[in-house]
Order: C-alpha cells, then structure tokens, then sequence
C-alpha cells in the first residue's frame, strides 16, 4: 500500500477525510467541472452570437424562412427538419439516462441495448447536421438577387426546373444545335454570379452560346433584405411584377448579382456574421456530437467486455452519460437562439 | 490490492427494480414535457412571424421555454437534483453569475455600438 497512510487516523485530523463533501466520486466530480468550463466556452460563443446579431443594423435572417426543406420533400416545411434533429436528440438523451438506469440495477443486458440505442441516435444527428450544411452551403435555387435599385432580395417560391441549354453558337466542345441536358443546375448558377447570361442565353466554358429552355416559376415573392433607392427592408414584391425584377437581374449579363448559398465570403441568407457563427457555432456543436458518439462506442465496448459488471457499478457510463446530456442542453439553447428567435 | 479505504460512491446509487421502475415512469414524463414543448416552439416559431405584433411576447416565451427544457434535462437526466445541496451550488451559481454578468455586458455594448452605426450611417 505504497503512497498511502497504513496507519488509522481519525477522520477530524484528515479534515474528514475519505469521504467526499458532495457524496461523490472523483470522477463524477471531474466531469462536471469539465461541463462547467465547457457550457461557459458556448456561453461565450453565443454570447459573441447575441451581440453581433443586436449591433447589426441590416436584417438578421430568420429561421423560418433560412430553414424550411426537408431531405427528399424539398421545400415548404419550415423548421421541421431542426425539430425533429432536435427530437432525435432529445430521445437519445432518454435512451442514455436509461442505460444508466439499467446500470444501477446491474442491468447488462439492459446498458448495452440502450446504449447501442443511443449511439445511433447519435449518429443520426451528425448525418442530419451534414445534410443541413450541405444546404445551407449550396443554398437555394434562386439565390439571393440584387434589383435594379440596389436593393436585394431572397426569393420564395418554386423554381421552374431547367429543362436543356440548346446550342446556339458552337464553342470548343459543343456544336451548334446540341442540346445539352446533364449539370444544367451547376452551369446556369455559375453563369449567372459570372454574369454569363443575357437574354435567356448562356454562355458555357468551352465558349458556345445556348439557349436556356426552362420551366416557369410558380409564386414568385421576392422579400427585401437590404433596402435600395426603391425598396424598404422587408417590402414584398409578389405575381408577374416579382419574375419580372428577378430576371432583369439574371439576364443582365452583370456579374455578381445573384448569390447562391452560403460560404465564409458571402451568403444569400442575410449578414455575413451569421454565416460565420453558424458555421462556428453548429460546427463546434457537432464536433461535441461526434465525440459524444466516439466516446459512447468506447463505454459500449467496455459494457460488451463486461469490464464494468467486474467492477461492480456502471460509474462509466453515468459519466458518459453526464456528457451526453450535456449536448443535448447545449443543443437546447442552439436551437432556440438560431432557428426560433 | 483491494483498497478498502476509498468509499464507493458508485454503489450507493444502485437501487432495486421496483425503485427502477418508478425511476423509468419519471424519465418517460421528463420525456413527454420536453417532446412537448419542442412541438410547441416548432409551432409558434412556424405560424407566427417575426413582424407581427405578437413576436416579442412569443420571443421571450421561447427563451422561457428553454430555460424550462434545461432545467429538467440538468436536474432530472444528469441527476443534478439528486445529489447534495452543496455541490449544486458549486455547479450552478458561479455559471449563473458568470452568464448573467456576460448577458448584461452583451446588452450594454451591442446596444451602444449599434447606436454609434446608426449615428455614423454611411
């Protein structure tokens, strides 16, 4: 018993030693002050969050009308996506406070199968959260246009789907009179921040000119985000006066009237800041995600190799657990200050 | 060697099946509260927008609604209400002041820098 007293000492000379004030483990105690400093570092964040978003003058955007596509419905559904990533997490909470529970039963059987729970709910909120970036990356279809009076807006709507670009000016690789039906999406939106389309024709990257045989769009609002000469903030332009505005942008042949998704420069959502802090915040969030997934894989194993039941408690897991649900609350306040208000 | 010094915490939490279920009844409402009021928030964050009316009124419900979603996932699924007195002071007032001395500092800054903007309009 090297590194300890071998003699009994009573507890009023070891300051009641042995037993610890909070009638807790060492470990326990630990995690928390680890989650102290942790909630304190997306308090900053959000905080950061909050005074940009007060001190901007230009329209924050808002959540309802950033978030609103689901994965394979398309759009029309704001904020259910969010919701039910935030509903998945939630649920892998209680999966994980009942594998803690089992725990304390000395439940194997019971730990792993909520645990095993857990994880994948765990996994499905990083895929969900990929598919939400991949999203917010590429944006919308139409884009966010500046009008004529140096206004701009972001469109609502359904955008009419390309159908094909027929050739009309051969160029490197293209004939005359082809008509090209593959990346069409791809092309026109580079074209048109290029300011390679004018009149309805386009002009591609070997050089030929085509023209742009496309479905009409079905009501079309356009929704001023930064007043113009013309336009105040938040005005609405509705019905054939809306499509008329818009592609007198697109086919003017200017560059860099349309902005299409979101990246570190720009994005067609509204303020910069809030790209960067989306980026930033649901980022760190998912990195927490993927080491609360990568860490609760670890325990399992340990829970598989009965490594825990030897011991005699499952302490392991509520500790894990304590981390887990501690995403959870992060994601919580998240939710609230990017998607609702 | 086996210590027999160090107590185990860990096995004063084990308990029974029958204080098991009462336990998982608790969890499945603490589940049902929380799924609740995320459909609540949905809704309202949904159907009300932000240039009616209504929307500070429903803002602060929001931020009233996380509150009461974090306060029972910290007290009842991180087991916070369960353990000593003192060790929840520990972990909640130094974060309490903390946030809320940032919050009034977020407040009173953005608000004047906003008001030097608008004053320096371009």
């Amino acid at each position: 018993m090297s590194g300890h007293a071998t003699k009994e000492i009573d507890s009023a000379t070891l300051w009641g030693g042995k037993v610890s004030p909070f009638s807790t483990s060492y470990g326990k105690l630990m995690m928390w002050f680890f989650l102290v400093s942790d909630a304190l570092t997306f308090g900053g964040l959000l905080i950061a969050y909050g005074f940009t978003r007060f001190n901007t003058l230009d329209a924050w955007p808002i959540g309802e009308e950033t978030f609103n596509s689901m994965p394979f419905l398309g759009h029309g559904y704001p904020l259910l996506y969010v919701a039910l990533m935030t509903f998945i997490l939630i649920v892998s909470s209680v999966t994980m406070v009942l594998a803690v529970e089992a725990g304390h039963r000395m439940d194997k059987k019971g730990v792993i199968k909520w645990m095993i729970a857990t994880i994948i709910g765990g996994f499905f909120f990083v895929g969900s959260q990929a598919w939400e970036w991949s999203h917010f990356i590429h944006g919308s279809e139409f884009g966010k246009v500046e009008l004529a009076d140096g206004s701009q807006a972001i469109v609502h709507g359904e955008f009419g789907a390309l159908q094909n670009f027929t050739v009309t000016e051969a160029g490197k690789h293209h004939k005359k009179g082809e008509v090209i039906t593959e990346d069409l999406m791809h092309q026109y939106q580079h074209a048109v921040v290029a300011g390679h389309v004018e009149n309805g024709m386009i002009t591609l990257h070997d050089g030929s000119v085509a023209k742009v045989n496309k479905a009409a769009d079905k009501d079309m609002t356009l929704i001023i985000k930064v007043k113009g000469a013309k336009y105040k903030l938040n005005d609405r332009i509705e019905g054939a006066d809306a499509s008329k505005q818009y592609y007198a942008s697109i086919n003017s042949g200017e560059a860099h009237k349309v902005i299409y998704g979101a990246n570190l420069k720009e994005n067609e959502y509204g303020t910069q800041q809030y790209a960067q802090f989306f980026f930033f915040i649901t980022g760190f969030h998912g990195f927490h995600v993927f080491s609360g997934v990568c860490i609760n894989i670890i325990i399992l194993i340990g829970v598989l190799r009965g490594l825990y039941h030897k011991r005699g408690h499952y302490e392991m897991v509520e500790k894990t657990g304590l981390y887990w649900h501690f995403v959870d609350l992060v994601w919580v306040f998240v939710f609230t200050f990017f998607y609702l208000v | 060697m086996e210590r027999d010094d160090i107590y185990e915490y860990s096995l004063d939490t084990h308990h029974s099946e029958e204080e098991g279920k009462v336990l998982r009844k608790k969890i499945w409402k603490v589940t049902a509260i929380l799924t609740a009021i995320t459909v609540v928030e949905v809704m309202l964050g949904a159907f009300i927008k932000q240039h009616d009316s209504i929307w500070p009124l429903v803002k602060y419900s929001f931020i009233a609604m996380t509150l009461v979603k974090a306060g029972y996932i910290v007290l009842s699924f991180m087991h916070l209400g369960d353990e000593k007195k003192a060790l929840k002071y520990v972990i909640l007032v130094p974060y309490i002041i903390f946030i809320v001395y940032l919050i009034f500092i977020l407040l009173t800054e953005s608000n004047y820098v906003r008001s030097i903007w608008e004053s320096h309009a371009i």
